[in-house]
């Protein structure tokens, strides 16, 4: 076999790249706790990276890529492929081959990434309040129920993707097996963001607000460091999206293009809200946009023109900094607005999909501006309605089962002191102290 | 001998070190401050959430003169920290008992 080693380099640095995000998503959700918590917050992130990094490879490859054993379309079986057993080397002892003419080892690679990024997404709505273990129980098992079942369900081949047996086939109807309209998720706007953004609403709701919030001032305690983090995850982000294309290739730089467009336009309207409302364009704001244009052009990357880019970006960025104050109305403390950002801006990219694509929605039914393809935008909402109260109903039962076994949260005293300590026998910043060395080594 | 205590704006910090060298006066004491006078603090707003800070950083600078000295002192630090706008800060002076230099262990004026 000739692998084309193009695509294969490419990969690999896309795999490494969107590795990076969540190390950048720490250094972007720790800037924005407290001092005190700042350790604990960035190690929710770290956490998921070892967690997930394990679980990955023992069966969450196997329940979302496995073929030919798929149960109901939900997720597949974990046993098929467990260990990676089958999916790297075939019964010659060669590489089988992946997406784009390159060893699947390197799909395999690429995917861990996206299961790590998706559930550190979730720890910013649990800010300084929840006992780190609970976090790395919560994390094995949410991966497991919730994203390699979706996971499949979308890219799989399963109920969420264009497939036969799909609900877009129900609806639809299939031409040579595939859906005559199949939805579209580019990137992960219902596997990561959707997904990611109602698990973190359900765990807010179920674990409760920090002390004090609402009265106490919670001010990200240094914007340097989250100002790091969305730099980071925007060039992160090019491995996200362009990645997707699972070739080096103009779909990759297509992807590309799009992601930049829609996430300068979405920082540009996020800062616009800002100036209007409140007087000032903030740094917070800036990095938020960022985040937010990134979230809602993930689903849509490689299905719209670089002008609809703009406009996807742009309302997304006003939508989720109108959105992020939803918090104090309904009064459930997301800490860092994963609702926010991520479920809103999930949302708003994979329904503009139904208008935006280039081919078959709503503008671009018949040539530009066509008005007539309703289709597209029917299964962009249905996809994003059957993510919506999957992901829910899982979360909120393990949540329910968490509360109960173990208890998420940790105690007052602790919570007002500053988890880091308490939690990790560490704390961020030096004052002034009077410690001295007992025991060097261990 | 007294202690003079200036409470200033941070940024006013380096034109009052080099006014108070001119002036002769050798050494100083300087310590991050945060509190607020009659202006109160401002307000800044994060994400559409607004929050008041009462407490806003000043610098703390101290200065052990001998009695003559120590209304010079005062004057030269209003001067260089004087911008005229709210929040200029405040300087006083209080007596002082006794000072002892660690050094040597002498006490007194030879301390300064």
């Amino acid at each position: 076999m000739e692998w084309d080693s193009g695509n294969a380099a490419w990969m690999l640095t896309s795999a490494s790249l969107v590795l990076l995000m969540t190390p950048g998503l720490a250094l972007f959700y720790g800037g924005m706790s407290r001092a005190k918590s700042v350790l604990n917050m960035m190690m929710m992130s770290f956490g998921a990276m070892g967690v997930v990094g394990v679980v990955y490879v023992l069966w969450g490859w196997s329940m979302s890529y496995a073929p030919d054993a798929s149960v109901g379309g939900i997720f597949a079986n974990p046993f098929a492929q467990f260990g990676l057993s089958g999916a790297i080397f075939d019964e010659t002892g060669e590489f089988i081959e992946g997406l784009g003419a390159y060893p699947q080892v390197i799909d395999i690679a690429f995917q861990v990434t996206f299961a790590i990024i998706t559930v550190a997404l979730i720890s910013g709505a649990l800010a300084e309040r929840v006992k780190f273990s609970a976090w790395l129980v919560f994390t094995a098992i949410w991966v497991t129920l919730s994203y390699f079942p979706m996971a499949h369900m979308v890219w799989g081949g399963g109920l969420l993707s264009g497939a036969e047996g799909s609900i877009a086939a129900g609806i639809f109807g299939t031409t040579d097996g595939e859906a005559n309209t199949a939805p579209i998720d580019f990137a992960g706007g219902t596997v990561v963001h959707i997904n990611a953004g109602i698990a973190a609403l359900v765990l807010a709701l179920i674990i409760g607000k920090r002390k004090g919030f609402g009265t106490v001032p919670m001010r990200p305690h240094n914007l340097t460091l989250t100002m790091l983090g969305a730099g980071l995850l925007w060039f992160g982000w090019f491995g996200f999206n362009a990645g997707s294309a699972f070739a080096a290739d103009g779909v990759a730089g297509w992807a590309w293009v799009n992601t930049t467009t829609a996430t300068a336009a979405a920082m540009l309207g996020w800062l616009v809200v800002e100036k209007l409302r409140d007087g000032h364009a903030t740094s917070l704001g800036a990095a938020s946009g960022i985040v937010a244009g990134l979230v809602a052009v993930t689903p849509a990357a490689g299905s719209i023109n670089p002008v609809g880019a703009i406009f996807l970006g742009a309302i997304s960025g006003v939508c989720c900094a109108f959105a992020v104050s939803l918090k104090y109305k309904f009064g459930f403390d997301d800490s860092l607005d994963v609702v926010g950002v991520h479920l809103v801006g999930g949302l708003v990219g994979t329904v503009l999909i139904g208008f935006l694509a280039v081919d078959g929605s709503v503008f671009f039914s018949e040539g530009a501006f066509g008005f007539g393809g309703f289709d597209q935008l029917i299964i962009q909402v249905v996809i994003a309605v059957v993510a919506l109260i999957f992901s829910g109903v899982i979360t909120w039962v393990i949540a329910a089962f968490i509360k109960a076994v173990m208890g998420w949260r940790v105690s007052d005293d602790v919570e007002s002191a500053g988890i880091d300590l308490a939690e990790h026998g560490e704390s961020a910043y030096e004052g002034i102290t009077a410690g001295r060395l007992i025991k060097e080594g261990n | 001998m007294k202690l003079v205590t200036g409470i200033i704006q941070p940024h006013r910090l380096d034109d009052v070190k080099a006014a108070l060298e001119a002036a002769g006066i050798r050494g100083m004491t300087v310590s991050e401050a945060s509190g607020y006078g009659r202006q109160r603090g401002h307000t800044e707003v994060y994400r559409g959430a607004e929050y008041t800070v009462d407490l806003v950083p000043k610098v703390r600078i101290e200065v052990l003169v001998d009695s003559e000295t120590a209304s010079t002192v005062t004057d030269v630090i209003v001067q260089a920290a004087q911008t005229g706008k709210i929040g200029d800060g405040k300087v006083w002076v209080v007596p002082v008992e006794d000072v002892a230099r660690v050094r040597t262990g002498e006490h007194g004026a030879g301390a300064l």
